[in-house]
């Protein structure tokens, strides 16, 4: 999983399903899901968002499993093309005390409790399975179980719930390496320095598509694996009345079906990869 | 003649009189640092958002869960710092050298090593750690030549060579030209002036200034997580982004603190020595 930005665009688009729900007990919807600029949803993701999360790093054009998320909550809360505005942050950006520049966040966040102490979280909008990315003839290649993993030189990008994945439950015999981004990975893939990067699945199949030449998605893992669920979500200010009007919207578009027709079209394009049970 | 007779209590009131300025300045310091302290320990928990900051960046649950993990990982910046201070010094004071030689067949020498200095100041560390992190093995070094560890710190080693050897070079050259005339006059040759006579001064003077490229390459070492190794900034990242919370890089400071403010120290205390020979008395 990348990280936690994609919550908070999520939130921003579950806020104006809460503003409807208010306004049918005759309150005052607006305090109840007050927004950063009255009126208006501000939704925030990476810089650059990439598939297939966000389409030609252009979330406004609701193409892309993320922009389409946000742009369904975003809708639920009442809010329409000409309310809603886009801004970038940090991961940093979002976890960072005081006011936030954006209502939610969203770019892969995946929701942990740790990380629930300091910022707040929608209720997940994607489960994702990690998997591994390796070039051919890697050491990596043709694993069907953990033991086949543990002489494997793993790369990884920081701050992502992969690195997590990595040292509690694959456990291989030398620490990964650990870099700012794929670009970094990539890199070291192709100086030999390490094996195989694992990430989320959905990003492990553009990233061999698209970033990694001659790379392939060489195994995943069960998305419960070893007790931790990664789980996306959108991320919000701690505490943030919003979050309840994010999740009655993203709760709307579950039972509505909304949100599996968005997942089935942006996310299962491939997930043909042999799963690597980790028990 | 018209000597001072009193010179003994001239003495001493001077001396009464230097006693009272430097009690003064104490106290003055003092009031100063208290009102200073007051301000920030008083008000600044006053202001409104001072829970949220306190919360996320002084958690002291976080601190002691993530400050044996930051010591663990400070290790490999040590390991980097002492490989790469020797080299950089040997290899500067060679650059240095090369660059002060004056005989005309060495001019091709002397541009090597002008160019050489020039482009490692002027490129940012961060690309030439990339570029040997990762060019370096990927012209297909085996995986145990081609660690980022060992590319990382010849990356370091190139850039701070660059600018060590100008400490050296000014060093070199403060040492006054009637100096080398003397050597070379009493029958040394060009090297034995450089070895007896220059060197062991320019050496003396640059210390202090030596000091502060080996704290800010303390510092830079940080730079080498770039391509892979977890040190101790990268390790106090990934537990901020495990935790959503920034008191990890507090940890980190106060280790780097705990090192560097020593290494300051000691180069103060070396710069005040070095002008109080040099100059005398300070004055206030």
């Amino acid at each position: 999983m990348r990280r936690s930005l994609r919550l908070t665009l999520t939130a921003g688009i579950a806020l104006p399903l809460v503003l409807a729900a208010c306004g049918d007990d005759g309150g005052d919807s607006a305090s109840d899901c007050p927004t950063v600029t009255d009126g208006v949803l501000t939704i925030a993701t990476g810089e650059p968002a990439f598939p297939p999360y966000v389409v030609d790093d252009d979330p406004t054009n609701k193409q892309g499993f993320e922009a389409a998320v946000a742009w369904a909550v975003a809708e639920k809360l009442g809010y329409t093309d000409d309310t809603v505005t886009w801004v970038r942050t940090t991961f940093d950006e979002a976890i960072q005390p005081g006011a936030k520049s954006f209502d939610f966040n969203l770019q892969q966040y995946s929701i942990t409790e740790e990380r629930k102490a300091n910022i707040s979280f929608s209720d997940p909008y994607y489960t994702s399975n990690q998997a591994i990315v390796a070039l051919a003839g890697s050491a990596a290649e043709g694993a069907t179980s953990l033991a086949d993993l543990a002489d494997v030189k793993f790369g990884v990008q920081a701050g992502t719930t992969s690195l997590q994945f990595i040292t509690d439950v694959v456990k291989p015999s030398t620490e990964p390496f650990v870099y700012d981004d794929n670009v970094g990975a990539k890199a070291a893939l192709e100086a030999n320095q390490i094996d195989a990067i694992v990430m989320d699945l959905p990003t492990a199949f553009y990233v061999s598509a698209v970033e990694i030449e001659g790379s392939s998605v060489i195994g995943q893992f069960p998305a419960s694996a070893g007790g931790t669920t990664d789980e996306f979500g959108l991320v919000m200010e701690k505490d943030n009345p919003l979050v309840a009007c994010v999740n009655t919207a993203l709760g709307e578009l579950r039972t509505s079906g909304e949100l599996d027709a968005i997942t089935e079209q942006w996310m299962s394009a491939e997930t043909g990869a042999p799963i690597i049970p980790v028990d | 003649m018209n000597l001072p007779m009193d010179t003994a209590t001239n003495r001493e009131r001077r001396l009464e009189h230097e006693r009272r300025q430097r009690r003064r300045s104490t106290i003055i310091a003092t009031a100063s640092t208290v009102v200073v302290m007051a301000a920030v320990l008083v008000f600044v928990p006053m202001t409104p958002g001072w829970d949220k900051v306190r919360r996320s960046f002084f958690n002291r649950e976080i601190l002691i869960d993530t400050f044996p993990s930051l010591l663990k990982a400070f290790w490999l910046d040590v390991r980097i710092f002492l490989v790469a201070v020797p080299c950089i010094s040997i290899i500067a004071l060679g650059l240095a050298l090369a660059r002060n030689s004056r005989h005309p067949a060495l001019f091709p020498l002397r541009a090597a090593v002008a160019i050489y200095t020039d482009v490692f100041r002027g490129v940012p560390v961060i690309l030439t750690i990339y570029l040997i992190g990762f060019g370096v093995p990927g012209l297909g070094l085996s995986r145990t030549w081609g660690q980022p560890i060992i590319w990382g710190t010849v990356a370091l080693i190139l850039a701070y060579s660059a600018y060590v050897s100008e400490v050296f070079r000014a060093g070199i050259e403060s040492v006054h030209e009637s100096q080398r005339a003397a050597a070379r006059s009493l029958g040394m040759s060009s090297a034995q002036t450089m070895r007896i006579v220059v060197l062991p001064q320019a050496i003396r003077r640059v210390v202090p200034p030596l000091m502060n490229d080996f704290i800010s390459l303390q510092k830079d070492v940080a730079l080498v997580s770039l391509i892979g190794p977890v040190e101790i900034l990268r390790r106090a990242g990934i537990e901020k982004s495990a935790a959503a919370n920034f008191t990890p890089y507090v940890g980190a400071a106060i280790i780097f603190l705990a090192v560097t403010i020593p290494l300051t120290r000691t180069a103060d205390h070396l710069m005040a020595r070095q002008r109080r020979r040099t100059t005398g008395t300070a004055v206030a």
